[in-house]
């Protein structure tokens, strides 16, 4: 009992030292990001300072829009309705794409079965399922959200099929050896093999997420950025569009930076200590 | 420590196994296997290489059920198994702690662990990944689990292969160690004959495949008198007996 306590005080205390190691070194890179977006900022003043026009305003109008957008509250309204959508479809997706993908993975049969259904699904356009879910079940949010979802389930499934085929028969034997419950064998044994085939799954799934809500938005609901940025779009205010994108691509840098790759270090730290 | 007597020895009854290989040949890997071993003993499954020892070691320990045949593992006790395979198979993405503690069943799941990491001299690498560790300390930490679990019978297949002779013959000596804490029905796997007699209390002897039982070899000799000179008569010993076997 004291000898468990012991070791876990020690690795947590690990942890620690690494990340503040890891912080010294990412600062380098963090540095020359940050010097570089400001100077496409530059570049994006100058060449909006040389050919004024309203399709091209400047940074400091689109700033101030910005501003504005957010001090009404508009901003933060619509970010929130786009970002939940963005969750909840990657929530779906990453779910049962797994389940679906890890089952097609180990069951050969209904692979070879299943496996048309997922070409064709891989092969169709989003806006096509977007507006057939519309037409289906209507103009709600449950129909958004699915359609969104669709269009990642397929590369999801195909992601963690690979993940499921390519686990490794020993450590399961050994879980049979030693009788580890289905719990365990779920939680030590299974997921750690899935998980860089899940993380790739759902970096790809994210970037691909978002975009498509846009356009879910844009067709069929009355908030969220992609309805705002339609909207602009029908006044030609170019100055709005740019302020909720660029809002928007904010807030996914930020969630990448401090929620998805403190996550991936955390669940890979077994392998970089080798390193 | 588990009483000893309660249990009924591992009987063994194979009298076929065959593999189908990818050009649709059979190959009969077992035929007429049959030995015994009894409770508290130590033995090894001597024979060449290929002859069918890690298919047995599959069989009894229920990861390979296509055969006929039937066999009978030691039943009282913790009605556990162990094993030590070829290779360590431990959990990459889990402390050396963690993954002794995961073979462990719910009642020992917090067991104190502090006497056998020492014995074993892994006291200092419980906090340690795998991939942190060299062969023959891997080697000690899936020898740890096997005997953590205080199985009813613990099987090894070839624990001390791919390594220098002076680091394998160090990890007899800890087997040793930790089989005298705790003496568990033991049946390992291995096609060197020295390292049988320095470790087993019976050698079952078995024919190139299909793997059969040549003849049994006791060791009378007790363990700690079996030094170099003492092995070098018990070799020649084994080669009366058996003159071309191994
Ligand atoms: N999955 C399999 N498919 C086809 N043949 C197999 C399979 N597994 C083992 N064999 C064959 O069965 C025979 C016995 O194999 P086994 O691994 O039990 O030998 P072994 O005695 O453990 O050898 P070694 O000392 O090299 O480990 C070998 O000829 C091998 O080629
Ligand atoms: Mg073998």
């Amino acid at each position: 009992m004291m000898a468990k306590h012991g070791s876990e005080k020690r690795d947590r205390a690990g942890l620690r030292t690494w990340s503040a190691s890891h912080s010294v070194r990412s600062a380098l890179p963090a540095a020359t990001s940050l010097a570089s977006l400001l100077g496409l900022g530059l570049l994006w003043g100058m060449v909006a300072g040389m050919w004024p026009s309203r399709a091209l305003p400047p940074p400091l109008e689109v700033w101030r829009v910005l501003l504005k957008e957010a001090a009404s509250g508009d901003l933060v309204y619509h970010l929130a309705m786009t970002l939940w959508r963005v969750a909840a479809a990657y929530a779906v997706a990453m779910i049962v794409g797994s389940v679906i993908g890890v089952l097609l993975g180990r069951h050969r049969r209904a692979d070879s079965f299943f496996n048309p259904w997922l070409v064709l699904f891989l092969n169709l356009p989003a806006l096509v399922v977007i507006v057939l879910a519309y037409i289906w079940f209507g103009l709600t949010e449950a129909a958004a959200i699915g359609a969104v979802a669709i269009n990642k389930i397929p590369n999801v499934i195909v992601t963690m099929r690979e993940g499921a085929r390519a686990l490794d028969h020993r450590y399961a034997e050994m879980a049979t050896v030693y009788r580890l419950g289905q719990l365990d064998y779920v939680r030590h044994i299974l997921m750690p093999q899935l998980q860089p085939y899940f993380a790739v799954a759902s970096r790809s799934g994210i970037a691909l997420i978002w975009k498509i809500v846009l356009v879910v938005e844009l067709l069929g609901r009355s908030n969220g950025v992609g309805f705002q940025i339609y909207l602009y779009f029908q006044i030609f205010d170019v100055a709005a569009i740019l302020a909720y994108t660029l809002a928007f691509v904010a807030i996914m840098l930020l969630i990448e930076l401090f929620l998805v790759q403190p996550l991936e270090r955390h669940a890979t730290r077994w392998r970089r200590r080798s390193a | 420590m588990q009483p000893a007597g309660v249990a009924a020895p591992l009987k063994v009854d194979i009298s076929e196994k065959t593999f189908r290989s990818a050009e649709g040949v059979t190959i009969v890997a077992l035929r007429g296997l049959s030995f015994e071993v009894r409770q508290g003993e130590f033995a090894c499954l001597l024979g060449p290489s290929g002859c069918g020892k890690t298919t047995t070691l599959r069989i009894l320990l229920g990861l390979d059920r296509q055969f006929s045949g039937s066999y009978q593992l030691p039943e009282g006790g913790s009605n556990r198994v162990a094993a030590v395979f070829q290779e360590p198979v431990l959990l990459p993405w889990r402390t050396v702690e963690q993954n002794v503690r995961l073979a462990l069943s719910a009642r020992l799941r917090h067991k104190d662990l502090d006497r056998l990491f020492e014995i074993l001299g892994l006291s200092s690498m419980r906090s340690l990944y795998p991939s942190e560790l060299s062969l023959g300390l891997a080697r000690r930490a899936a020898l740890a689990r096997a005997f953590a679990t205080e199985p009813a019978i613990l099987f090894l297949d070839e624990p001390f292969t791919s390594l220098d002779e002076r680091t394998a013959d160090r990890l007899r000596r800890l087997l040793m160690a930790v089989w005298a804490a705790r003496p568990t029905t033991a049946l390992m796997v291995t096609h060197n004959l020295r390292e049988a007699l320095l470790l087993a209390d019976r050698i079952i002897v078995l024919s190139p495949r299909p793997a059969q039982v040549l003849g049994i070899f006791e060791v009378g000799l007790s363990r700690h008198l079996r030094d170099a000179p003492a092995l070098d008569n018990l070799v020649s010993d084994f080669h009366k007996t058996f003159a071309d076997a191994v």
